[in-house]
């Protein structure tokens, strides 16, 4: 372990700590998700892409990917309002807000799926607004992005706050005295600073919602080919015993979490780059 | 002070609101609302249900067994990794990472490969009888996983802030590594932990999608109070569910209170440090 260190270093326990660390990383984590790669190439590659490439299957696979990039873009928008009115204005209840923020986090899925359904369906809160101006909501791919919407809303918001309150006041007062007008300061100054932190927020949001089950299922419906998101497709195949179908299914899964974890490696380490320039 | 218009701070202000209110606050009023709908002697009446008490039961037992195992992983991990600079402690950070991207029904899938009925340990735990699968063990093992990285992801930021100085010092004058670790460092990250375990007792309480793929939902046995909350809702029992839900949603708002408060805490600290 020793010959890992870039340093030397005074503080003890580095060996064991380190050892420890990386047996519990491989037994709890590694070596479960290496079952997943390991059973998939028992499979062969023509059945593997036999199932993958099932209409249902493509279906979900659209379904998942486009709601989840639909609601990742809300966020970003709304995201970015919420932490703006969070960081620049002063109003009562402020603190709250703040704290509400993280509910997403907080709250189990379950709880927050049956809770979105029964105010979106047609005889709750707002189902039964939208309901009277011909919108649908609750069991169609809308109910799908508000669900993974509401999964999402902390990430955009908790990465461009930082980076918001550090913003160095002087950049936007010298836009002003070189005759800016305030959406050109935006467009120009503020928003290419808080760039990378959007796309950042925007990447974990979506990959959140990718394989978000507990609180979309409640409110999608569930109609193969329609409202069928991809982690739930994956559950009627372990229900039906088929294994190996949901093996596969999942194997794609986990290659697009991985992607996603690559690419957010990525943002948050250009996020922070242009945080310290 | 530079500010936007008076009109368009007003927009601002209302969009955030309504997104706020839409996303956050109604939901959370659906659940309180939907609990007490029958009264409060209903909403008791199904707390005390036999089945609602088996599930917090097992619930409870299953964070009483992650909660340690991952807190102490979490510690020894940020250990490692805030006060060591080492090579592949990128790749390592990513790796602890992982679970939060993978989703949760595949989370549950992998262990279902691993030690369900066709998978690879399946016939050697049947044939010495050892249920994991559809069975306590599993449930544990799922949240386990999923609830792996919260300790150490609310650690390691914390830690390397603080640098290593106060326990080189404390090395240097002679205190051991067990005595550094448990008068320097752990009073300096005692708030960051406290609520790492909170979060982390929160999510383990809370998980539904692994833990429905390998509980096999079997009430009064392995049925935790997030998969009793789904079986009331699709039986249509509106006000049970809501009500068993509720507790997961005053967890949850306990949670978020914590962190405000410790967030507050600490800002005291600094205030008091900075005066002295």
């Amino acid at each position: 372990m020793k010959l890992l260190l870039k340093q030397k270093s005074v503080l003890p326990g580095f060996g064991p700590a380190l050892g420890f660390t990386l047996f519990y990383l491989t037994i709890i984590v590694l070596i479960p998700i290496s079952m997943l790669f390991l059973k998939t190439a028992t499979l062969g590659w023509s059945s593997f892409w036999e199932t993958v490439s099932s209409p249902r299957v493509i279906a979900s696979f659209g379904l998942s990917f486009g709601t989840s990039f639909t609601a990742a873009l809300i966020n970003v928008i709304f995201g970015l309002i919420v932490a703006w009115v969070l960081v620049r204005y002063r109003f009562p209840g402020k603190k709250i807000i703040d704290m509400l923020i993280d509910l997403p986090f907080a709250l189990p899925t379950a709880v927050a799926g049956i809770a979105l359904t029964t105010a979106f369906s047609e005889r709750g809160l707002l189902g039964s607004l939208l309901g009277s101006i011909g919108i649908k909501t609750a069991f169609t791919p809308l109910g799908i992005i508000i669900a993974l919407t509401f999964i999402g809303l902390p990430f955009v918001v908790r990465a461009v706050q930082p980076v918001l309150e550090d913003l160095d006041k002087e950049m936007e007062e010298a836009a002003v005295c070189l005759g800016a007008r305030r959406w050109q300061t935006f467009v120009h100054v503020i928003l290419p600073i808080l760039f990378p932190a959007l796309m950042s927020g925007f990447a974990m949001a979506f990959a959140r919602a990718l394989g978000e089950y507990g609180s979309v299922v409640f409110i999608a419906g569930n109609i193969p080919m329609k409202s069928e998101i991809t982690p739930l497709l994956i559950i009627t195949k372990l229900e039906q015993y088929d294994y190996a179908g949901a093996t596969a299914i999942a194997t794609v899964m986990l290659i697009a979490s991985f992607a996603c974890l690559f690419i957010i490696n990525r943002l948050q380490w250009w996020s922070h780059h242009r945080q310290e320039a | 002070m530079i500010t936007e218009s008076a009109p368009v701070r007003r927009i601002l202000m209302t969009l955030a609101f309504g997104f706020v209110g839409l996303f956050l606050i109604v939901p959370l009023v659906t659940v309180f609302g939907g609990a007490l709908q029958g009264g409060f002697p209903l909403f008791i009446k199904n707390i005390r249900d036999p089945y609602t008490r088996a599930a917090i039961l097992l619930t409870l037992q299953t964070a009483a067994v992650v909660v340690p195992l991952n807190l102490l992983f979490g510690v020894t991990a940020a250990w490692a990794i805030a006060k060591f600079d080492f090579f592949g402690k990128r790749t390592l950070m990513t790796l602890i990472d992982l679970p939060f991207t993978v989703s949760p029904i595949v989370s549950g899938l992998i262990f279902v490969l691993l030690f369900g009925a066709q998978g690879i340990f399946g016939p050697w735990l049947m044939r010495h009888d050892i249920k994991i699968i559809f069975a306590v063990p599993g449930i544990i093992l799922a949240t386990i996983f999923i609830t792996f990285p919260y300790v150490a992801r609310e650690l390691i930021p914390l830690m390397q802030a603080q640098g290593n100085d106060q326990e080189e010092a404390a090395l240097t004058l002679g205190s051991g590594g067990w005595r550094t670790f448990f008068l320097v460092t752990l009073p300096n990250i005692r708030w960051g932990l406290v609520y790492g375990v909170i979060l982390l007792n929160a999510r383990a309480m809370g998980e539904f999608g692994a833990v429905s793929v390998v509980s096999g939902h079997i009430r009064g046995l392995t049925n935790t109070i997030p998969l009793h909350v789904e079986i009331l809702y699709n039986e249509y029992n509106l006000v049970g569910a809501f009500s068993v839900a509720s507790i997961l949603a005053f967890l949850a708002i306990a949670t978020l209170v914590t962190k405000m408060l410790i967030k507050w805490k600490t800002r005291q600290e600094m205030i008091l440090e900075e005066a002295s």
